[in-house]
């Protein structure tokens, strides 16, 4: 909480020096969304929205961070599952159907999955660095997104512009607001079930036991039969499934079109969120609903008072950077000592 | 589809100019690593130089200030690296990762008023007639002081590190840096001077990028040039001259798949801009899996933070 505050003293600076009136900028970004008259009605729906996808990748991304794997390419899985998703989607439109829905899931959440295991497997056998391979996969999801759009998925009654057909007016696909005005949507829903069933792996089975065991202490998890590879597999493929089905509710949703530019950065910021939330799941719940807010607020703030996009990203990059710098406070027990002679 | 159109002593010519970013950025993080330091934000200070080497640039009318300013701004955002992992002892991953978002966003904040400007253009090597020739001159005679600055580092750094007593203390520091401290050498110190190091290496090739390569300013225009950087550093098995053949590499891969693109091959543009990408996986693998050849190069402090207690 410490390092929140201290962003939003930075971050007032960083508007100041802009040559805007921090305290209303910090307001508008924090407040607005929540309780302006005029404004909440639209951005409180809209934070759950933003804050579904982000939580479900965080979730996924905690559990890898705790076993000191690095999954930092959930951007290239989130589009990967977005991929997939509308791929089900156009391949039975415009048929009609139940099953679509479902299969759409099942092959978000794969798409993920296989993308994810790229670097895991790679690790495995190879023993090649999965940071490096999976953050170079997000450039190379970005162009296969690009290829999507203007070619295989373009919509053919589009007049030629990039980008898919709306799945959110085809109804067998849509994952449309479950209660009507509140942003619901069963990517939500899952974001929830992921927060409590990341709580319960972690509390009360083995697995979310020699996790923990794997990252604090590797040497006693070996001796331990704890099976590193299988760490791997296990952390790297549950992060991924779970962003490619973040990827897929959101193209099925919010988004309702794959287009180019449809990745929103969800990837990058969600590791923000796991730190921001110390790894554990219901932290990464409050740190998500947080992380969505400025999202919101940014918006907000880039209408009402002029500020770019841009200084969002400034800001929650600080946030992570206060957060990290207090982390020595949390994780050691200062003790001022005068130098004396040894 | 035409090839013959394609010039080979100008594709020579072109690769230099495209491998220059990254082997900057990849020698400094070669020298951190060396440090036993691993920093992750490679990308977040290319991209920090590249705007703060532009800025400077456009306002001064020199290219010289601009690589001065695109260094200082990449050292500036790797001391607030070597402040949080050596004093305040933060993990290295995740702050380098921090970087990383940060830099995207800041730079991205100071550019706005940057965008569609032309950076002041920088002298070439004229050596008269011989500059000319066509296939010499060409490929070697006719570039930017950069490229043969770039040139000099690779050596420069090779011979400190193989030679010079500051090479042996700062090898010493990466491997082992309990016996350094017990030797007397302050650990902390000289750390914190390879990331700077680092940082102002990184910004000046992320200054490349904008004043010489590009040359204009564009939002995340490094494009993960940072991070084929740190790659390249795994790949060379933290050697200097292997980094230079690395970043010739990586960048006549560039230079093909753009100068494919332009000469209309079938395949569609999406798939050869991933190229890059993948070859640099690619090669990750083949070096990593060589019998551990290349692990076993790696300095044996890399990555672990160091706290006197006594």
């Amino acid at each position: 909480m410490v390092a929140v505050v201290l962003t939003m003293v930075a971050g007032g600076l960083m508007f100041a020096a802009l040559g805007k009136d921090p305290v209303a900028a910090i307001r508008t970004i924090f407040w607005d969304p929540l309780f302006h008259p005029q404004f909440a009605a639209y951005s409180r729906p809209q934070l759950l929205v933003k804050a579904g996808p982000l939580i479900l990748i965080a979730i996924g991304l905690s559990l890898g961070f705790r076993a000191g794997i690095w999954n930092i390419g959930a951007e290239g899985q989130y589009i990967l599952g977005a991929i997939c998703g509308a791929g089900v989607a156009l391949a039975f439109y415009p048929a009609g159907g139940w099953h679509i829905f479902p299969l759409m899931v099942l092959a978000g959440a794969l798409g993920g999955w296989a993308w994810a295991m790229i670097p895991a497997v790679l690790r495995i056998k190879f023993r090649t660095n999965e940071i490096l391979v999976s953050l170079l996969l997000v450039y190379v999801a970005q162009s296969l997104l690009a290829a999507m759009a203007v070619g295989r998925m373009r919509n053919p009654e589009g007049g030629g512009f990039p980008g898919s057909r709306n799945l959110a007016q085809y109804p067998p696909a849509a994952n449309g607001e479950l209660i009507a005005g509140t942003g619901i949507h069963l990517g939500v829903l899952a974001a929830v079930v992921a927060v409590i069933a990341a709580h319960v792996l972690m509390q009360r089975h083995i697995l979310g036991f020699n996790i923990s065991l794997a990252g604090q202490a590797p040497r006693a998890a070996r001796f331990a039969g704890v099976s590193p590879n299988r760490l791997v597999l296990v952390c790297l493929g549950v992060s991924g499934a779970l962003a490619g089905l973040a990827g897929m509710f959101e193209v099925s949703g919010p988004s309702g079109r794959l287009t180019i530019d449809f990745a929103h950065g969800y990837g990058f910021t969600a590791i923000i969120v796991a730190f921001l939330g110390r790894l554990n799941p219901i932290g990464i719940l409050l740190a998500g609903l947080l992380m969505a807010l400025t999202y919101i607020g940014g918006e907000l703030a880039q209408f009402m008072l002029q500020i770019p996009r841009a200084a969002i990203q400034a800001f929650q990059g600080m946030l992570l950077f206060f957060l990290l710098a207090l982390d020595l406070m949390s994780n050691y027990r200062v003790r001022w000592l005068r130098r004396e002679v040894s | 589809m035409d090839l013959s159109a394609i010039n080979p002593a100008v594709l020579m010519a072109t690769v230099m100019v495209a491998a220059t970013p990254i082997l900057l950025a990849a020698l400094g993080e070669l020298v951190v690593e060396k440090a036993g330091v691993l920093n992750l934000g490679v990308e977040g200070m290319m991209i920090l130089g590249a705007i703060c080497g532009f800025a400077v640039a456009v306002e001064t009318g020199s290219p010289v200030m601009g690589f001065l300013g695109g260094a200082l701004g990449g050292a500036a955002l790797s001391l607030i690296f070597a402040l949080l992992t050596q004093y305040l002892l933060a993990n290295q991953v995740a702050t380098g990762l921090a970087l990383t978002l940060f830099g995207l966003g800041f730079s991205a904040l100071i550019g706005q008023g940057y965008v569609g400007i032309k950076p002041p253009e920088w002298v070439r090597l004229d050596l008269g007639a011989v500059s000319r020739s066509p296939v010499v001159g060409t490929i070697l005679l006719r570039h930017d002081p950069m490229v043969y600055t770039g040139l000099g580092f690779v050596v420069a750094i090779w011979a400190v590190l193989k030679f010079s007593r500051v090479g042996l203390i700062l090898r010493a520091v990466g491997e082992n840096h309990d016996a350094a401290h017990a030797l007397g050498y302050k650990v902390i110190r000289i750390r914190i001077l390879a990331i700077l190091f680092g940082g102002a290496m990184a910004g000046l090739g992320g200054a490349y990028l904008s004043l010489m390569r590009v040359p204009l300013w564009t939002e995340g225009m490094t494009a993960g040039a940072g991070w084929i950087a740190l790659a390249l550093v795994v790949f060379a098995s933290w050697r200097p001259g292997r980094v230079l053949l690395g970043a010739y590499l990586f960048g006549g891969i560039t230079v093909l798949q753009l100068n494919l693109q332009a000469s209309g091959v079938r395949i569609p543009v999406e798939y050869l801009s991933m190229s890059p990408y993948l070859i640099t996986i690619l090669v990750l693998v083949v070096m990593s899996s060589g019998r551990g050849r290349a692990a076993l190069n790696a300095p044996a402090s890399l990555g672990r933070n160091f706290h006197a207690t006594h």
